[in-house]
């Protein structure tokens, strides 16, 4: 017996717990993601060997560029496992929203991302010997705030370049000009509060608009990017 | 535009003079047929006919350049996409979970909360629903029958198959085919693409001849190739 | 229409080369920066010509993608409209204004915003509106070139520094990366819809520009940076001088935007003339 069109929460959690499902048991994907965060942060520390002072000013940054870049290895392969099989065109075919399979695939990416961080934070805490002279708990929502803009973004960039030439290249390019404000905010904001010399107050702000902003344009363009052939 | 072999009632799907071409390459030229509820359709040609782009416009998977089709009188596909079911080639399943838990899957996209659903068209379709190994264990046939499970689940009013029979051992292929028969039976309308035509000569309908890009004949008997 | 564009391009040489001589030799030297500066006449009209471009593009883009569908395209059409009122309105009622801007300044550009939009609906259909976006964008690239290779070779001389992060500059190379990105997606898109995709990426990146401008903003007032450009009145003899070049390059990035829209067209006209010629001679079967 046919039913109703689904149920737009119930898909994406069902597509998000498939995908983390998936995931967890093609343990390479995650166990090699995990290795490159690892070999970005010794490879930084040895590039960028300061005293305990100017590597306050200058570990937001570092620690930014470092996410940024195991974000982007990750946020290519989550859209190739749907490219497999074509099992892509078994959703579109489905009366599921595209919205729901674009939140599912954000908040994915997003955990695997935070997965990186939270790996990779303590990590450079040792190699930088860095404290937070500032309020410490702030670094929550920029971490929340602006690993979201990477992925929100991320995640919607990835989905135009599966129908480009060079598709791993192609993810970069186009997400790297567009989050430059979020880069900005983001990697100020850290070094604000690790210094404590500035307030972070303008950047969460910031931060927290260009996340609206984005997700609201995503959210109303994925359609017409997923239905390109 | 080639007539129907039977005089029908209102038609379920129509195309009108459907173009698709991909560049310079035109996979579709002006397809124009009507196609009446409750009949299993077999669709032949050589590759490059346009057999597996005429099930993808109707699938809405693939946007016609012009004409238009018109789907349980509505030229919207989107909006009746959930009385479609779609297997392809490619068997869209991830290779990484059981068959259950990819229909488990499937099924909620499709809002069927129901699991037993998935676990009978398994069993309908000859495979065990207990079966613990990931999808890329199974042998090419047993994808396809799962795919075809998956193409079932909301118990569609028409289903798109392509190349169904593609590695299936005779005996499995004999028995989809007489589970289709019985689909058709209870009034669903059945798209069949393949190259194993004897396999459908008892039960198909009619036999539509596709060839660059265009429907050339249709005939309730499967006849010889090239004979009219 | 064919028969203006010599006579249109004469009057550009003419235009050009009135505004070089003005910017070189009839221009006042300015006092601090000597003629050094003069580099001026062409980096700002430069920015005002590329910025322009770049919004064409993204009227362009969004005209593309909404119509498509008639009911996203009222919705467009009226916030359209609303933006122009909003925008004579706040003119004259927001007080006092940031510094710098006049509210005759701010009404006319939301009234040209309006026609701008209005105007290449009328004259455009859907089609023509993506050529039209890709023509922009390439020459608008080519001129924020300009602006990013005279800025340092201005800010060297005079200022002792290549770049600086100031709110200008930075906006300008942002605005830039985006739209390379987007030719980039142009050119390497596989896909049967890339205007759709590339217009997304308009979108987006018009999204950007505002919170580039911000972000660079509060950088500023938490680390000062010097200034390139510096802001302030300026002589009218200059002013003058500078209108003229930038009436200069609006008819040479007229010129070429031209140019390159015809070849664009012819292009679109071939590939569609071939692929109905594929579709109606007969085919052997492979």
């Amino acid at each position: 017996m046919s039913t109703a069109s689904a149920v737009p929460s119930g898909v994406t959690g069902a597509t998000l717990a498939k995908d983390l499902r998936l995931e967890w048991r093609s343990k390479d994907a995650i166990n090699s993601m995990l290795f490159f965060s690892l070999l970005v942060v010794v490879v930084f520390s040895f590039s960028f060997d300061p005293n305990a002072e100017e590597s306050r000013q200058i570990a937001g940054g570092l620690v930014w560029v470092a996410f940024l870049f195991a974000a982007v290895v990750a946020l290519n392969q989550t859209w190739a496992r749907e490219l497999r099989n074509q099992v892509l065109d078994a959703y579109r075919v489905s009366p599921a929203p595209a919205n729901s399979l674009f939140l599912a695939k954000a908040l994915g990416n997003f955990i695997f991302v935070a997965v990186l961080e939270i790996l990779m934070t303590p990590l450079f805490i040792m190699f930088y010997k860095l404290r937070a002279l500032g309020p410490a708990w702030q670094l929550l929502p920029v971490a929340v705030l602006g690993t979201w803009a990477l992925v929100v973004n991320g995640t919607f960039f990835a989905a135009v370049s599966l129908r480009t030439r060079s598709r791993e290249i192609m993810l970069p390019l186009l997400l790297f000009p567009i989050s430059i404000p979020a880069l900005l905010a983001m990697v100020n904001a850290t070094t604000a509060i690790l210094t404590g010399e500035l307030s972070a107050k303008f950047w969460i702000v910031l931060l927290s608009t260009y996340d609206v902003v984005f997700t609201i344009a995503c959210l109303l363009l994925f359609e017409l990017v997923l239905n390109a052939e | 535009m080639v007539s129907s072999t039977y005089v029908d009632a209102a038609p379920i799907i129509t195309l009108t003079a459907v173009v698709k071409q991909f560049g310079r390459f035109a996979a579709l030229r002006g397809v124009s047929a009507e196609f009446a509820a409750g009949r299993l359709y077999v669709i032949l040609g050589d590759n490059g006919a346009g057999k597996t782009t005429l099930l993808r416009a109707l699938a809405g998977l693939a946007h016609p350049t012009s004409g238009s089709i018109s789907i349980l009188g509505t030229t919207d596909v989107r909006s009746v996409c959930h009385e479609l079911g779609y297997m392809a080639h490619p068997s869209l399943l991830y290779d990484e979970m059981t068959g259950m838990e990819n229909l488990c899957y499937f099924a909620r996209l499709y809002g069927v909360a129901d699991v037993s659903r998935g676990a009978d068209n398994m069993i309908a379709v000859g495979l065990d629903p207990r079966l613990t190994r990931p999808v890329s264990q199974y042998s090419q046939g047993m994808r396809q029958r799962l795919s075809l499970a998956r193409a079932v689940l909301n118990d569609p009013k028409i289903l798109l198959l392509d190349e169904p029979f593609s590695n299936v051992d005779v005996r499995s292929a004999r028995a989809m085919v007489a589970l289709l028969a019985q689909m058709r039976d209870t009034g669903k309308t059945i798209f069949v693409v393949t190259h194993q035509a004897a396999l459908l000569e008892g039960a198909a309908d009619e036999f539509v001849w596709m060839e660059a890009g265009q429907i050339t004949h249709r005939s309730r008997e499967l006849q010889p190739v090239g004979a009219q | 229409m064919k028969r203006l564009f010599p006579i249109f391009g004469l009057l550009t040489a003419v235009l050009l080369s009135f505004a070089l001589y003005e910017a070189l030799v009839a221009a006042p030297t300015e006092q601090t920066m000597g003629n050094v500066q003069r580099i001026f006449y062409y980096h700002v009209p430069s920015a005002w010509t590329a910025f322009l471009l770049f919004f064409i593009n993204f009227i362009c883009s969004i005209q593309y993608l909404v119509r498509s569908n008639p009911v996203a395209d009222k919705v467009t059409n009226w916030t359209v409209i609303a933006i122009a009122i909003a925008a004579c309105i706040a003119a004259f009622v927001i007080r006092p204004l940031p510094e710098g801007i006049e509210p005759s300044s701010v009404a006319t550009t939301g009234l040209m915003i309006a026609g701008l939009y209005f105007l290449i609906k009328k004259y455009f259909s859907r089609e023509r509106a993506d050529a039209l976006a890709v023509v922009s964008a390439e020459v608008g690239v080519v001129f924020c070139t300009v602006v990013l290779v005279t800025g340092p070779l201005w800010a060297r001389p005079v200022w002792g520094i290549w770049w600086t992060w100031d709110v200008r500059l930075t906006s300008t190379l942002v605005l830039w990366l985006i739209y390379i990105s987007y030719l980039m997606l142009r050119r390497f898109s596989t896909s049967g819809q890339t205007p759709v995709l590339a217009a997304a990426l308009a979108v987006f990146g018009a999204l950007d520009v505002p919170l580039v401008y911000f972000s660079i903003w509060i950088f500023r007032t938490q680390h000062p940076q010097p200034v390139i450009g510096g802001g302030g009145s300026i002589d009218p003899r200059m002013l003058h001088v500078l209108l003229i070049n930038w009436l200069a390059f609006l008819c040479f990035a007229g010129l070429v935007c031209w140019s390159r829209y015809r070849l664009e067209i012819l292009q679109r006209e071939l590939e569609e003339t071939q692929a109905l010629e594929a579709l109606l001679e007969p085919r052997s079967p492979r």
